[in-house]
């Protein structure tokens, strides 16, 4: 098994903690079937792929693939980068996706570029990204979270917050992380929406669904973008006969 | 944020998307700092073929950096070595730590602090 990157250093009271829905991206990305279609898509000979997280929390999945280029794209010359609505899930991405390429490439490595502070795929240039891999928050709640405002992730607010301030801002930031509003779908469908914009010619777009998400629904709904495909890369937990969870592996094209 | 970066981002206004204004974003106050990498020439040659140049030469002159050739090296350019380092100091060595990425649309700035930009927008441009 390939090492899960070191989060020692990342505080849990505003990020999420890897937990079975993490390490199943790990597994996903890493299996067999997975590499070997990844190492197809992106030739040696083509142009560097840019691989971007959505919503990197602790930055667990962006540093493995990142770490595990070699393993999972079958080559070094890959460029990370992760957006987070949360500026400290930013902070800590960055040192877990450093820390994790200095452990496992030497010498020669992949990059991680940035880490943005954003809504979804908002500042990405269209056309852009080659992989996005996207964890959502996709628990059904009554209610969706609202967004964050840039002033709300400055750090001299926070710094002056007093406990039960902070408790409080602790609990909002720790409900973005899994709240998915209706069918926990909410924040998903958002991104959806966005992947045929943000994605390259090549690109593909690896997304987590849980049982409540209807994952075939989503499924049958992105073939009916035309010429766009999607399949089942990775699941876990079954429950009464069905896969608690799932990855789900959506690409543009004629190749299957 | 290392300066490649530029290269991928836009403004996070819907509206500002479809204007070619808004790429790239341009860096103002910007403090840089230099984070020794490992010199890759092959990283360097696969990650240029998805360089938009205008706008890299953009960037590399507002940041103070020697003026890029006119255009992208290709074919023989690209087995010269001072080139590659050239670009791989800029691309993948140099940080900008602090400063703000403008848009040159909508006027919006971007801070980034402690190298991470902030592209959430204040309530009345959501």
């Amino acid at each position: 098994m390939l090492p899960t990157p070191d989060t020692s250093h990342v505080s849990f009271d505003t990020i999420y903690e890897p937990s079975e829905d993490s390490y199943l991206f790990l597994d996903t990305l890493s299996s067999a079937s997975e590499s070997k279609w990844l190492s197809e898509r992106f030739p040696k000979k083509e142009a560097s792929p840019l691989v971007v997280e959505v919503g990197t929390g602790s930055g667990v999945v962006l540093a493995f693939a990142a770490a595990q280029s070699q393993e999972i794209f079958g080559r070094r010359d890959i460029l990370t980068l992760g957006t987070d609505v949360n500026r400290n899930a930013c902070i800590a991405t960055q040192k877990t996706a450093t820390t994790a390429i200095q452990a496992e490439q030497q010498p020669s490595q992949s990059v991680y570029i940035a880490s943005l502070a954003a809504d979804l795929c908002a500042p990405l240039r269209a056309g852009s990204v080659d992989v996005l891999l996207f964890n959502p928050p996709y628990v059904p709640t009554e209610d969706l979270p609202r967004l964050p405002s840039a002033a709300e992730n400055d750090p001299a607010v926070s710094e002056a917050m007093s406990r039960s301030a902070k408790f409080d801002n602790d609990s909002y930031f720790l409900s973005l992380t899994y709240a998915g509003g209706a069918d926990g779908m909410e924040t998903t469908d958002r991104l959806l929406d966005a992947i045929p914009g943000v994605l390259s010619v090549r690109g593909v777009a690896y997304v987590l669904l849980c049982k409540q998400n209807r994952p075939d629904e989503v499924m049958e709904r992105v073939r009916c973008w035309g010429s766009w495909h999607a399949e089942t890369a990775g699941s876990s937990g079954m429950q009464a006969g069905w896969e608690k969870l799932v990855i789900v592996r959506i690409w543009r094209g004629d190749s299957s | 944020m290392k300066v490649i970066t530029a290269n991928f981002v836009t403004c996070a206004v819907k509206e500002c998307k479809t204007s070619p204004a808004s790429f790239p974003l341009h860096f103002q106050d910007a403090e840089l700092e230099q984070q020794e990498l490992d010199f890759q020439p092959e990283f360097i040659r696969n990650v240029l073929p998805r360089i938009d140049w205008e706008a890299l030469r953009t960037v590399s002159n507002e940041l103070g950096f020697p003026s890029l050739p006119d255009s992208k090296p290709e074919g023989e350019a690209l087995d010269n070595e001072q080139t590659l380092k050239d670009l791989h100091r800029l691309l993948l060595e140099t940080h900008v730590t602090e400063g703000k990425l403008t848009c040159g649309n909508c006027g919006h700035s971007y801070m980034i602090k402690e190298g991470i930009a902030n592209f959430l927008l204040p309530s009345h441009l959501v």
